[in-house]
């Protein structure tokens, strides 16, 4: 199980726009350790986002994300509803967190 | 030094990520800013505010009664009024060796058990990185006043000028060496001319910062550190005189200067 992320979400009346950190080593498996030896790779490859139970974002990444990745998107929807954010790792880890849209 | 010719900006663009991209495409002056949405600190900070209030140590103590120089558990401003004397200790402290004095006193740690870890390696992070990410982020926007009545922060500025002017090493180099001018950059990153007026007031309040080359946030000492390594120098003790004396001539040199750390540095 991950860090926590750090969820923002902010509507304007029309839309809402969500803004998260995650923390995570997001390593590519192409970098070499202090040994000399490739560091396996562990990234996030699949991010959701649901808005009151309905599905708003779907994410695949990739090794091209950076390390502790900041993810911004939007949609339409009004506040008061709460945001829920998974990721996903290649190991299997995962984490969710969720915030109220504001 | 290199202009920033669009293939090149392309070039670095593809061979970052996510973070990097909102960091470039962000306005100028992004230090001038505090920290942003896209700020990774944010989450040192979080970390840092859970440590703050988790019991450890012999005496299984939080931080939460650590004076910071404002009384017991005051953490708003406490930032902007150091580097300052204390009387309990008997010395001049920055934020980093207070937070080390308090975890010695309240939470009955030795010097050893409180300065362990304090800089993050790979695969290690330091919970004194959240920790002062977490105490300076309570100063945001509050104007740069650490006090210099006492005449013990007097020599530590006297004695951190002294330093910064200072040539010495196998390269013969000064912090002035590389400090002195306007408009240089390393790599990408603006390198600060310290030596003018108001030159200080232009970068100290935005340390910390996360580096994005680095991963985690760094302090204003490991960034010190990293100077007088760069300088070729032998290596200097975790808060030692020198690096509280150059931060407090620093920190004096900033009067007025809202505070806008954690930065966000490439």
């Amino acid at each position: 199980m991950g860090s926590p992320m750090r969820i923002r979400a902010a509507s304007d009346g029309e839309m809402i726009e969500v803004k998260v950190l995650m923390r995570h080593e997001m390593e590519t498996g192409r970098r070499k350790g202090p040994d000399g030896e490739l560091v396996p790779a562990l990234y996030i490859n699949a991010v959701t986002a649901d808005y009151e139970g309905k599905r708003v974002f779907n994410g695949h990444w990739g090794p091209a994300v950076s390390k502790n990745p900041f993810l911004s998107f939007r949609f339409k929807g009004a506040a008061g509803g709460k945001v829920t954010v998974t990721w996903t790792d290649i190991s299997g880890d995962t984490r969710t967190d969720e915030a109220t849209v504001s | 030094m290199h202009a920033l010719t669009p293939t090149r900006l392309s070039l670095a663009l593809a061979a970052a990520g996510v973070a990097v991209i909102a960091l470039l495409a962000a306005p100028q002056g992004l230090e001038a800013q505090g920290m942003e949405d896209d700020n990774p600190a944010v989450l040192w900070s979080m970390r840092g505010e859970e440590l703050w209030a988790t019991p450890v140590g012999p005496k299984q103590a939080t931080l939460e009664d650590c004076d910071l120089g404002l009384g017991p558990g005051v953490l708003h401003g406490a930032y902007a009024q150091l580097p300052r004397y204390f009387e309990d200790s008997g010395k001049v402290e920055d934020l980093e060796s207070r937070i080390v004095t308090c975890r010695m006193t309240l939470q009955g740690m030795s010097r050893e058990q409180a300065e362990a870890g304090h800089f993050s390696a790979t695969g290690e992070d330091s919970d004194m990185e959240a920790v002062v990410t977490y105490v300076v982020e309570q100063s945001q926007g509050i104007p740069m006043n650490a006090p210099s009545d006492h005449p013990a922060e007097q020599a530590a500025y006297a004695m951190g000028k002294e330093f910064f002017y200072f040539r010495s090493g196998p390269h013969d180099f000064g912090c002035v060496t590389c400090h002195s001018q306007d408009g240089l950059r390393i790599r990408l990153q603006a390198l600060p001319n310290l030596a003018k007026p108001g030159g200080a007031a232009e970068t100290y309040p935005s340390w910390p910062a996360y580096r994005v080359s680095q991963g985690t946030v760094r302090s204003m000492q490991h960034r010190l550190s990293d100077c007088l390594r760069q300088q070729r120098l032998p290596p200097v003790a975790y808060n030692s005189d020198l690096l509280i004396a150059l931060t407090s001539y620093l920190a004096q040199e900033s009067k007025g200067a809202p505070i806008t750390a954690p930065g966000l540095k490439r």
